[in-house]
């Protein structure tokens, strides 16, 4: 018998062991919902697969007995724009200095200190800054995602830019590049895969400060939902909702991925 | 007129001296290999070549000047590793240097130029014996045919020197003296002036014209920083003496190997 440690499952042993616990708490869930139902059908706190089956069919199927909108989809719409737009600008701004600061001593001289300091500053302590200035609309909402995420995100990509070996970035002078030259075609391409990566790690925190943004001021999305229907304790809403977000960042995640796989095949094949 | 001068060259690190009173010229079409101790400022001294490290007294003449203190196109290099860049595959690491010189902007070029350089680059690969590999990246390639690639990258540079810094203490033996004779054939064909690093004296010995040994001259066994290392071997060495019969058959192959290059012609391991 082999020791623990040496013991590897094979394939159908990795998906029933990987699907296990999904399944353990989908059964304590079911059980103890049933279990208090059965206390009181109207009781709202663990509502049956049935009765979040009937709010889905209602918040996604059909129009909004009030504005006649499909709730969910414009909700989800709502939130995916903020994100996106959020999450763009982010990588865009983390790209341009991140490979600013990492390959040119004198704009790290100069940016770098300022970007630890603007990283450490609280992202939600500022919101209500964020609203005075930027009032209770679309920008304030996408400009804490950007407050939020960017700081750390340009620090990663400077750290990146700075871990690009030596060798390569003295061999594109040796070949007659210029500055101009040895960010756009040494640099950029090799920090591109790695500003995927750290963006598909900013993603959730980018969630989280949408999510409490449209919490506390917005008319539609899928925080300002989940908020809203909590004064009615309306969790056969809100768990489909939560569910919903979860599988939203999955699948954006693994698109990133893919991506990241299909245009940089060989950043991933060097198992960095 | 000597290429490189060297005159009463030192090298400091605060307290620590590397190099002292160095004392040397290299002509061009020289093949110059360095061995040493490790920490015997062989590394530092190609720093110097390079132009990322200067010299703390005493000059390093290129043809009567000061050598550019910065990395530029007169002096090729391949390292140890790292030498190519994993984002391009063989033929766009080899079209680099062509790309660069024509578009200072973009770095790229498109059209009938770069079928142009895209065909330099493959002439250059099979002069390598890269042919079967013009679509593969690094990763995909052994630790030898990186070395290769890498020196295909340097060399379509046309640079004046070549730097090889221990370009072949990753590989093994049998792909080492394929690279060596690459490497020769190369050093006659492009008339390049070579330096190279390797810790392997043996390699020294065959491959170049002169071979040099960095070694401390005082060594004080409590503080062995405390003096820096001289070139205390300076040999004619190898059967390629700059000979007038060498001459001739490299410039005759040179000329014929011009002439080839429109023809596409087998060129094959040299082992």
């Amino acid at each position: 018998m082999k020791k623990l440690i040496n013991r590897q499952p094979n394939r159908y042993a990795r998906w029933f062991l990987g699907l296990l616990p999904f399944a353990l708490l989908l059964a304590i869930y079911i059980g103890a919902s049933t279990a208090r139902l059965a206390e009181n059908p109207d009781d709202p706190l663990l509502p049956s697969l049935t009765q979040m089956a009937e709010a889905v069919e209602r918040m996604a199927f059909e129009p909004s007995k009030r504005s006649g909108d499909y709730l969910l989809l414009q909700d989800t719409l709502a939130s995916l724009q903020r994100l996106g737009i959020g999450i763009g600008f982010s990588a865009a701004l983390a790209l341009i200095f991140g490979i600013a600061n990492g390959a040119i001593p004198y704009v790290r001289a100069t940016l770098s200190p300022l970007v630890v300091g603007i990283s450490l500053v609280p992202p939600m302590a500022i919101l209500p800054i964020l609203f005075i200035v930027f009032g209770l609309e679309e920008l304030a909402k996408v400009m804490l995602i950007i407050i939020g995420v960017t700081p750390f995100m340009i620090r990663d990509m400077q750290q990146r830019t700075l871990e690009i070996p030596e060798e390569q970035i003295i061999k594109m002078q040796t070949l007659g590049a210029n500055t101009w030259q040895t960010i756009t075609r040494l640099m950029l391409p090799q920090i591109m895969p790695r500003l995927l990566a750290t963006t598909r790690l900013a993603l959730g925190t980018a969630w989280l400060f949408l999510i409490a943004a449209e919490a506390i001021a917005a008319t539609e999305g899928l925080g300002y939902r989940i908020f809203l229907v909590r004064r009615y304790l309306s969790m056969d809403v809100i768990l489909p909702y939560v569910l919903w977000i979860t599988l939203l960042a999955l699948v954006i995640d693994f698109l990133l991925n893919r991506w990241s796989r299909w245009r940089y095949p060989w950043f991933h094949a060097t198992g960095q | 007129m000597a290429m490189i001068e060297i005159r009463n060259l030192w090298k400091e690190f605060g307290e620590d001296v590397v190099l002292e009173r160095l004392n040397a010229s290299i002509e061009a079409r020289e093949f110059v290999t360095v061995v040493g101790a490790s920490g015997c400022g062989k590394t530092t001294f190609l720093k110097m070549l390079l132009g990322t490290e200067t010299p703390t007294r005493g000059e390093l003449l290129l043809d009567g000047k000061p050598i550019p203190e910065e990395p530029d196109a007169t002096r090729g290099i391949v390292f140890q590793r790292y030498s190519v860049m994993p984002h391009l595959d063989a033929t766009g690491n080899v079209m680099l240097a062509g790309e660069l010189e024509a578009s200072r902007w973009l770095g790229r070029v498109f059209g009938a130029h770069r079928r142009r350089l895209r065909d330099d680059a493959i002439a250059m690969l099979k002069e390598v014996g890269l042919e079967h590999a013009l679509d593969k990246y690094p990763h995909e390639l052994s630790g030898g045919m990186q070395q290769r690639l890498a020196l295909a990258q340097a060399l379509i540079k046309k640079p004046r020197i070549l730097l090889l810094d221990e370009p072949f203490g990753a590989l093994d033996p049998g792909i080492r003296r394929d690279m060596h004779e690459l490497v020769s054939r190369l050093w006659r064909e492009q008339q390049l002036t070579v330096f190279m690093i390797t810790h392997d004296i043996e390699e020294g010995f065959a491959l170049g014209t002169r071979l040099w040994v960095f070694d401390k001259e005082r060594l004080d066994p409590q503080a062995p920083e405390a003096y820096g290392a001289r070139i205390t071997y300076d040999l004619a060495v190898g059967r390629d003496d700059t000979g007038v019969l060498d001459d001739i058959n490299a410039d005759v192959d040179a000329t014929a190997r011009t002439i080839d290059t429109q023809t596409p012609q087998p060129t094959g391991e040299h082992s």
